[in-house]
């Protein structure tokens, strides 16, 4: 009987074949921290432990809070730069090199076969690259940091297998969306998720990390692609050690599988307050948006600010629309100055931030007021999810979310 | 808590209740004192005044989807929530609960059977439920043996001090 991805990176990791099902202890390849740093450091305190396991696996950065919005979490900032410097924990990249998972994917940490825990829920978009990520919260990561270790349910896969090939426009956002709406967000509830199939092969690296970075919103622990050559070719001089292959056998058993035929999927967009909330873009079309948000790590690589600059090029972006543009890191945003994207962006009256997480997650800049409406290329339109709990989050692709701020109006990216 | 079981009053709420909702993200680097005034601001505005310690708290699916922020069940906790039983769980909530002593339960067929007042006691160790008001009994599904552990002794990092 033959392995899923999930399977073969718990039983590398135990060193024996392993089932899903299982409940192991496994050992830790990677632990990424943001912010929440600062509770999993003062929970290894009251715990009287002041050293971590292996300075060399730790990877901690801010992204959540950039520029720090208020003095409490300037202080929480020093005092993780602090920590860095007595424990000696190798990767910091402190508030420069942009949001978290694109930062772990682009300096090399996320590679096929390793399992990577971070203090994000999105943690899962290694998958894109065969690495197992998953998010745990600042507790168990506390445990990490202290012992290298962790308790995990060896999972069941359930397997998208995406057919056909993508009409222009429409995107692997798109394709994950459709998947949200039409299976619910408990699809792949505490199980592992694996997206085959031609469409997947053809995605670029981009699109696959979009789709595994949403893995989460139908509940899933990961979300895995198969590595092949583009993987490889992505991973070259970013890796310090050789990257590999790998795919679930031909026999793995899966707890489910899906056809997803993406020949004639058409833009979509999830609307409030769920991301399983899910409509071809053009049933929306019309409803009038007060801000529009592209980038973030859910959507916000060269390619995602490529397609909306193709849009906005030489047009001006609604007068009474603001879009704000997150890219995803510092090197997408030097990727996009030196290609003319930045500028395009800019002079069509969008406003170019500073890579972080702010108006995603509601902490802070960008957020609604009580009545308005965003289109967002991010990955969560729960009720309050960007500031009042009075205001409406519609989620979708870059190409949707540029055509849309175009005209100040949900809009279907196809007619622009 | 002895032997990890509860008595207590119901609050009930429906299905995918997620993490902004227990704790917006605009208040999420408050203490939790603070945060906990905001606790399901948005779908249940009385919570945070009228909970009462010790009382439980029934949910349909999917309760918790979300966020990985450790917040949403520490909230819960300094509420004093005694446990959380639910038709199932977003994954992370429910790992972040059993680290940080939370009990929780995922209990199918639950949600349907139990009104916002009841009285239920709750059983984690023998994972089961009976609603005193109606009578009912309800069986869930039993925590693993590591998890059952962390909530005996309050959570992973009481293991983690005692070696």
């Amino acid at each position: 009987m033959g392995q899923t991805i999930a399977e073969k990176i718990f039983s590398e990791k135990l060193s024996r074949p392993v089932r899903a099902g299982e409940y192991v202890i496994a050992p830790i390849d990677c632990a990424m921290l943001h912010e929440g740093f600062v509770r999993s450091w003062m929970q290894l305190m009251s715990a009287g432990v002041s050293t971590v396991w292996d300075p060399d696996k730790i990877v901690v950065l801010f992204d959540h809070y950039v520029p720090a919005p208020t003095e409490r979490m300037a202080s929480a900032h020093m005092m993780v730069r602090n920590v860095i410097q007595a424990t000696g924990i190798k990767h910091y990249y402190g508030e420069r090199e942009g949001i978290c998972h694109q930062v772990m994917i682009e300096k090399g940490h996320a590679l096929p076969g390793a399992l990577v825990v971070g203090t994000d829920s999105h943690t899962c978009s290694y998958g894109a690259l065969g690495a197992a990520g998953t998010g745990i919260g600042t507790t168990e990561m506390a445990y990490v940091l202290a012992r290298g270790e962790l308790w995990f349910r060896v999972p069941e896969t359930v397997k998208f297998a995406l057919r056909g090939k993508l009409p222009k426009i429409v995107a692997s956002k798109d394709i994950l969306l459709h998947i949200a709406g039409r299976f619910g967000v408990e699809i792949a509830q505490y199980k592992s998720a694996e997206f085959v199939g031609e469409a997947a092969d053809a995605m670029s690296i981009e699109g696959r990390i979009t789709m595994s970075n949403m893995a989460v919103e139908i509940g899933a622990k990961f979300g895995f692609f198969n590595t092949d050559d583009k993987t490889l070719e992505y991973l070259k001089g970013r890796a310090a050690v050789p990257s590999r292959k790998l795919a679930a056998d031909a026999d793995a058993a899966y707890a489910s599988a899906y056809d997803v035929d993406v020949s004639d999927l058409e833009p979509q967009v999830a609307c409030p307050h769920s991301v399983g909330n899910v409509k071809p873009v053009r049933e929306a079309q019309g409803t009038p948006v007060n801000q529009a948000l592209l980038g973030s790590c859910t959507n916000g690589r060269l390619e995602d600010l490529r397609v909306a600059a193709e849009i906005l090029k030489g047009r001006s972006v609604n007068r009474f629309t603001r879009l704000y543009v997150y890219p995803a890191s510092r090197e997408v945003y030097i990727d996009a100055m030196k290609s003319g994207v930045i500028q395009t962006l800019s002079e069509a009256g969008a406003i170019i931030c500073n890579p972080c997480c702010g108006p995603c997650f509601g902490g802070h800049a960008g957020l609604l007021a009580p009545g308005e409406r965003c289109i967002s290329s991010t990955n969560r339109n729960f009720k309050g999810r960007m500031g009042s709990a009075d205001a409406e989050v519609y989620l979708a692709s870059p190409a949707t979310v540029a055509a849309s701020a175009l005209r100040g109006a949900i809009t279907d990216p196809r007619e622009v | 808590m002895a032997g990890l079981k509860f008595q207590g009053t119901v609050w009930t709420f429906g299905d995918n209740i997620d993490t902004d909702q227990i704790n917006p993200g605009q208040y999420m680097d408050l203490p939790a004192e603070e945060a906990s005034e905001h606790v399901f601001e948005a779908i249940a505005p009385e919570f945070s005044k009228e909970f009462k310690a010790g009382e439980l708290i029934v949910a349909g699916n999917n309760f918790g989807c979300g966020s990985s922020r450790e917040t949403a069940p520490d909230v819960l906790k300094y509420v004093g929530a005694a446990a959380i039983v639910a038709e199932s769980f977003g994954r992370i909530f429910f790992r972040n609960a059993v680290a940080i002593g939370l009990p929780v339960l995922v209990c199918p067929g639950i949600s349907a059977q139990t009104k916002g007042g009841d009285t239920l006691e709750v059983d984690i160790e023998a994972a089961l439920v009976r609603n005193l008001t109606t009578n009912k009994e309800f069986k869930g599904e039993r925590l693993h043996e590591m998890m059952l552990n962390s909530l005996r002794k309050g959570g992973i990092m009481k293991l983690l001090s005692e070696g």
